[in-house]
Formats: C-alpha cells, sequence, structure tokens
C-alpha cells in the first residue's frame, strides 16, 4: 500500500534535467549555475557582443495560450539574441481556438521538429502535460496558479546583483499570493537559497497551509514589510474586487498598497520590485514604482532576457548531451 | 434442471453469520442448500472444486455511474457488467446523471430491463431527486418508486438547498426509499479541484476545503432527525464527516453512509504531478483522513463499500488537471482493493464480504446478499491471496481510468455467478 501511495513525486513522469517546469524542490547547486550563466549575458547584452551561433538551427516556439507580451517578447529576445529560429503561436492564431486539444498540439509541434517549446497557460500543470508529450524541451513560462520559474529565477538575480547575495536576505512577498504563480516560484527559490521568506495580504489572498512552504505569513502589510531588504509587490487582478475576496480597490491599496510611508518601514534603501504589468494606485504607489534608487522594476525586465537566454543555453546543452549519449 | 455443487470453499454469509469451510448447492438458478448433500454430487451436477476459495453472495455495488443513456462512448451497459462480473459484482446501483436524466418512471423501468438484458447484473435504479437532477423541482418520487427506484438522489450533484432537503426527506419518507447526498456544500466547492492545503498550494489548484462535507453532512444529518426521513450519505472522505456521522447514529437518527475504495486506499499525493486519473468528486483527501475513513470502516460508522465507478473517455481525462473529469472506474477493483484492508489486519474477511455484499442489499432493500436457501444464484468466488497488479489499459469493461493504476493486489474473483449462469472466470 505504501508503494501505491507513494506513487506520484512530482513530475515524476518527466526528465525535469531536460525541461524547466518549475523550482520546487530544485536544489541551490542546480539553480546557481543559471544565475551565473544569466549574469555573463547581462554583460555580453550590455556589451552588444551576444553569441548568435549558440541555438543556430534550433527552433524555438513560444506558445502562448494566454496574452503576456512582455515575458513573451522576452522569450523571442533571448532566442534570437542566441541564434534560435523563433516562432510566436497565440492562442487567437492557433487552431486551439479550433477545439484541437492541447496534446493534438503536442503532436504537431513534434512533427515541426521544435526543439525549444516556451508555455504559457491559463491551467496549472498544462506545460507538465505537454512535457509528457513533446519531444522539445519544455520551458514553463508561467501555468495558472503553479509556478513562474523564470521569472523567480530574473527575481532572484535581480536582488543577487543589488545585494549581492540571497542568503539571509528577508524579502517580503505582497499582495494576492494565493493566485500568484510568481509568488510560488519565489518561495521555492529564495527559501531554497537561504532567504528569510514573508507573504504579505489579506486572509482571503492567502493559499491555505503557506507557512508549510516555508514562510512566514503577515495579514499587517506594516508588520510585513518591517526591516525587509526586499518588497517584492504582486499584481492584483481586477476579478478579486468582482469575485468578493476584496471589497473595492481603494480598500486594497490602503491597508496593502505600498506607499512611500509604508516602504519607509522596511529596511533602509529596501529594494522594490513587481513583475509587472503593475496597477498603479491599486497595489503600488508611483512614486515607490518609479524611485530612482530603491525601485529595480525596469531592472528586472533586463535580467529577464539573460536568465531567459542562460536557461535556453542550459537546456538546449542538456539536450545535446542527451542526442550524443 | 441444472445443478452445480460447489466444493470444498469457505462458505461467507455476515447475514447468517456464516463463515466456515462448506458446499453449496446450486439448482435452476437458485441457492438450494449449504451442505446438502453432505458427500457425493447430485446426479448430473458440474462440481466446482473451490479448493478452500471463499464463496459469498456476488457483490452489491451501491454506487455506479453507468455510461447509458447519452454516454455509450464512455461505457455501455453491457460493457460495465463485463467489468462489473470480473470484481464479482452482479447487482449495481445506478446514478441518475444520464442524458436524459433518471428522473421518469419509464427511464427507471428501463434500467432495470437493460440490467436483465445482460444476463449479468441486476441494474437498481435511483431516481433522480429533482428533475433534470438540477436540483430546483422535485420529481415524481412516488412514481419513480412504483416503477423501481431503489432510493432518491441527484447522483454527483448534492441537494444545496436546505428546504427542499428538509422536503424531499420528509416527502421520500412516505415511499420508504432514503435520500442519497453526494456530501458538498456546493458553494464552498465551486471551482475547486482538489482539497484545499499544502499540496493544492503547491501544485496552484483551486481548493475545496475538506469542511465542505462535514458542514452539509451536519446540515443533512439535522433535516434527518428533523424530518424523520431516511439519509444516506454517499462516498464519505474525511475524519470530520465520519465523526459527524457516528455522533448522528449515536442520536439515533436514521443515517446510513457509504465510502469507496480509493478513500481508504489512496490520499491526495496520488494527484502529485497532475495526474487526472486520480482526480476525484470529493477529491482525495491528505493521509489523516484516509486513516479515519480506515477505522470507520472496522469500527461499523461506515456501512457499506461501494466502488463509485465512474467510467471517463481518454480524452475527458487527457487535459488540464483543473479541466480534465471527476471520476474512477471500480467495478473490477473493489473486492481487491476492499480486502487489502483484511490483509492490513483492520477488518476481517467476513466483514469485508458484508460491506461489498450483505450491507448494501440491506440499505437498498434488496434480496440480494445471501446465501439463504431459494435466493437468487448470484455468487462470487474468490481467492484471498491471490496476487495481480491493476494496469490501466488492461483492466475488463471498456473505461480505463483507474486511479489505482500499478496498485498490486492480494485478492483476486475466480467466478461469478449470476442466477446461477457463469459470467466470469
Amino acid at each position: 500500500m505504501a508503494e501505491a501511495r507513494s506513487r506520484g513525486g512530482f513530475f515524476s513522469g518527466v526528465d525535469t534535467s531536460r525541461h524547466l517546469l518549475g523550482l520546487q524542490g530544485m536544489h541551490p547547486t542546480r539553480i546557481e549555475p543559471f544565475l551565473d550563466l544569466a549574469e555573463s549575458y547581462v554583460l555580453l547584452n550590455r556589451s552588444r557582443k551576444t553569441q548568435r551561433d549558440l541555438l543556430r538551427g534550433r527552433t524555438l516556439i513560444n506558445l502562448f495560450f494566454e496574452d503576456s507580451t512582455r515575458t513573451r517578447t522576452s522569450f523571442e529576445l533571448a532566442g534570437k539574441r542566441l541564434g534560435a529560429d523563433v516562432i510566436n503561436m497565440s492562442v487567437s492564431t492557433s487552431s486551439v481556438n479550433k477545439g484541437e486539444t492541447l496534446l493534438d498540439t503536442a503532436a504537431t509541434l513534434n512533427a515541426m521538429r521544435t526543439d525549444l517549446l516556451v508555455v504559457r497557460h491559463a491551467q496549472s500543470g498544462a506545460p507538465a502535460l505537454l512535457a509528457q508529450k513533446v519531444e522539445a524541451s519544455v520551458i514553463n513560462a508561467g501555468d495558472g496558479t503553479h509556478e513562474h520559474p523564470t521569472q523567480a529565477l530574473l527575481d532572484a538575480l535581480t536582488i543577487r546583483r543589488n545585494c549581492g547575495r540571497l542568503a539571509g536576505l528577508t524579502v517580503a512577498i505582497c499582495g494576492d499570493v494565493a493566485h500568484s504563480r510568481v509568488a510560488r516560484s519565489n518561495i521555492h527559490l529564495l527559501t531554497a537559497m537561504g532567504s528569510q521568506v514573508r507573504v504579505v495580504g489579506p486572509p482571503t489572498l492567502m493559499p491555505a497551509e503557506i507557512e508549510r512552504l516555508g514562510v512566514e505569513v503577515f495579514h499587517d502589510m506594516d508588520k510585513g514589510v518591517a526591516g525587509a531588504d526586499v518588497v517584492m509587490m504582486l499584481r492584483l487582478q481586477r476579478e478579486r474586487m468582482s469575485g468578493g475576496l476584496v471589497p473595492s480597490a481603494r480598500e486594497y491599496f490602503r491597508f496593502f498598497g505600498l506607499d512611500t510611508v509604508r516602504l519607509a518601514k522596511a529596511k533602509p534603501g529596501a529594494l522594490v520590485m513587481h513583475p509587472g504589468p503593475m496597477n498603479r494606485g491599486v497595489e503600488i504607489d508611483s512614486q515607490v514604482a518609479d524611485h530612482p534608487k530603491q525601485s529595480v522594476i525596469q531592472e528586472q525586465v533586463e535580467m529577464g532576457v539573460a536568465v531567459r537566454m542562460a536557461v535556453l543555453d542550459r537546456l538546449s546543452r542538456a539536450q545535446m548531451d542527451a542526442q550524443r549519449a | 434442471m441444472s445443478a452445480i455443487l460447489f466444493d470444498r470453499v469457505r462458505l461467507i454469509d455476515p447475514a447468517a453469520g456464516l463463515d466456515r469451510p462448506g458446499r453449496l448447492l446450486v439448482r435452476d438458478g437458485r441457492i438450494a442448500g449449504i451442505d446438502q448433500p453432505a458427500e457425493g454430487a447430485p446426479e448430473g451436477a458440474l462440481v466446482i472444486d473451490g479448493q478452500g476459495a471463499v464463496l459469498c453472495p456476488g457483490l452489491v455495488d451501491m454506487r455506479v455511474a453507468l455510461g447509458e443513456p447519452g454516454h455509450e462512448y464512455r461505457e455501455t451497459i453491457a460493457e460495465a457488467a463485463e467489468a462489473a462480473n470480473a470484481g464479482g459484482v452482479t447487482t449495481v446501483a445506478s446514478l441518475p446523471n444520464g442524458v436524459p436524466a433518471i428522473d421518469d418512471p419509464a427511464l427507471v423501468r428501463l434500467l432495470r430491463t437493460r440490467g436483465e438484458e445482460t444476463g449479468r447484473i441486476s441494474i437498481l435504479p435511483y431516481g433522480a431527486i429533482t428533475r433534470g437532477c438540477l436540483g430546483l423541482e422535485m420529481a415524481e418520487l412516488g412514481l419513480l418508486r412504483e416503477a423501481g427506484a431503489v432510493a432518491f438522489t441527484d447522483g454527483t450533484r448534492a441537494i444545496a438547498d436546505a428546504r427542499l432537503m428538509r422536503l424531499v426527506l420528509s416527502y421520500a419518507r412516505a415511499f420508504g426509499a432514503m435520500v442519497v447526498q453526494h456530501p458538498e456544500d456546493p458553494s464552498l466547492a465551486r471551482g475547486g479541484v482538489a482539497t484545499e492545503g499544502e499540496l493544492a498550494t503547491r501544485l496552484g489548484l483551486p481548493g475545496i476545503p475538506a469542511a465542505a462535507e462535514a458542514i452539509l453532512v451536519a446540515r443533512d444529518v439535522r433535516l434527518a432527525q428533523l424530518t424523520g426521513g431516511a439519509l444516506h450519505v454517499a462516498h464519505v472522505s474525511t475524519a470530520e464527516t465520519v465523526a459527524v456521522i457516528a455522533r448522528a447514529k449515536a442520536d439515533g437518527i436514521r443515517v446510513s453512509c457509504d465510502t469507496a475504495p480509493p478513500y481508504f486506499d489512496l490520499n491526495e499525493t496520488a494527484i502529485g504531478d497532475f495526474r487526472t486519473y486520480a482526480k476525484l468528486s470529493p477529491p482525495l483527501r491528505p493521509e489523516a483522513d484516509r486513516v479515519a475513513i480506515a477505522a470507520a470502516l472496522a469500527d461499523g460508522t461506515i456501512d457499506a463499500v461501494a466502488s463509485d465507478h465512474a467510467p471517463c473517455d481518454p480524452d475527458d481525462k487527457r487535459l488540464p488537471f483543473a479541466q480534465a473529469m471527476a471520476g474512477g472506474v471500480g467495478l473490477s477493483t473493489l473486492l481487491g482493493v476492499t480486502l487489502a484492508q483484511v490483509q492490513d489486519g483492520r477488518i476481517g474477511l467476513a466483514r469485508a464480504v458484508a460491506l461489498l455484499s450483505t450491507e448494501p442489499a440491506r440499505l437498498l432493500g434488496s434480496a440480494a446478499g445471501t446465501l439463504a436457501t431459494g435466493a437468487s444464484a448470484d455468487l462470487c468466488l474468490f481467492d484471498p491471496e491471490r496476487a495481480w497488479k491493476v494496469v490501466a489499459g488492461q483492466l475488463p469493461g471498456h473505461a480505463q481510468n483507474t486511479p489505482f493504476d500499478g496498485r498490486a493486489l492480494e485478492g483476486r474473483v475466480i467466478g461469478t455467478w449470476k442466477a446461477g449462469r457463469r459470467v466470469f472466470g
């Protein structure tokens, strides 16, 4: 019976070295090489001397079932800078709208000999389902409320570059944690790297038993950000208001929005982060979002390209090694 | 005149308190007697040497979703009958969630007839509580009962409205039938696909609080008390629900309940990598609940074990977890997974047979589930020690969506007889 019950480790059916589906359970020795490699891509990108042949002849498909100009563009740029042939497939132009199932799509992509498949989907677990069926390396670009691993990697790189380390830092992740894949991936990564992670928000936006992921829960924003090295804000979707989880935008901002007064309670010079797109005046005040010293929101975008280059680089190398062996 | 003599079998008939080695004679499709004759065999009788295997009443599965009418591509009645017989099941109570819903007397008669036509199983249809199982307007319970509905339920859907539930419990009383409730408060469960908690949080799946079950059951128990109606709670899955039911039974309220093998054999980690075959309704629970359900089988709080058989097409399941259909097949694994509780020493073999046959038959007011002389020879012969492995894709019947894929089991059906005719083995 124990055997039957212990079946189903995470992604047990999927080769996790070939794909990047999530960061849960990923050891620091696997996380750090991504960050180190991304660091070198930051320098290359700034010098405009990127390696253009690493992914030459390789096909990268951006398969986006959910709109996201930002993430898609970031992956597109990363792929092109490494020399891959990049194709964007979005839900409005694909046959998914015609009733084709996710697995039909997988079969089509196999026939096209796709090497790297970047997937964004509104359903948790959709990239894992695809990974079971496609020959390409699957990179999760955000699935439902499950994970968004490249976002957490770029956040970690941003923090590491600004603070010099991740271990021992206090990071407050604030807002709609319940519906946030960004929060989950960040929690997995930061706790693995030795940061103290707090999650801050109203109880209706906190997922059940989140403390069991190794974080401290705060429902009082002032206490939650007090002394923090990093304040990471999450986007609040409008439908949370209509869904009755939060009564109104103004009440939300009053208690859980980040303004200069609240930011002053964090450690002096604390970093302000946001995965974007921001709702100014709902979760974050413009003065804070545009703070010339403390806000690193634009830097996050820059790090995004470098991190995705590192991910494409490492996964395609792993793929080539596997093919050789 | 045909006769079958089952020789060298371990006879188990909990209704008669029978559990001993013996022989059983069947004549003309009916049980003709135990240990008669004491030696030898009647002339022309087929002798089946059980070599010590267990012979018990054919199993009575009180919760089965049939693919007919409306979803024949998932599983036809003939295919369900094949799966049932392979699992030792000879009687099934069918849920009313077909297309159309079983909310009309003609449909009840049709299902009964369709069962007889298979020659393999009896179908005891549940009648819908509400028209179309929509939870709004009461169906013609009296006429449904007259046509042969064994009890009333909206099947996979809970009666959410407290007033309607009160009226139904009251009204069904007049026709001597119990009301079977799917125990989940729909407003608390809305949108959820897994039990709320650490695992659902990690997977990013919308959760259903486990309390959604006990909350509805606590309400219904009070309504049963208020009306004097008979309440049956289907597939209980949480420790809290078991406690509510145990208390209600102690208070003398007319309440009974069943559970299904996934709830005492699996826990929520079975969904760990978005395995949709383990997506069930109610969802699989944490280990503490599984342990409580297993304990309640032993202490008698749970009256019966039903398969909760729910055939799905591969296309219903090959989807992202939240979009996949809930439900698992269970007819052919019902006995084997229940016997794991016997091997673990939690219940005796006779108790297992009672949970699978005697008790569900009693709850449904069926004449099945007995080895009494004169009863229809619906029989299950099984070897409680024969090992086998559940493999999705190789199960009898049609639908293959088992949550037990890969589970090693001990205890396998050797033969099944329906009214004296061998239908399996």
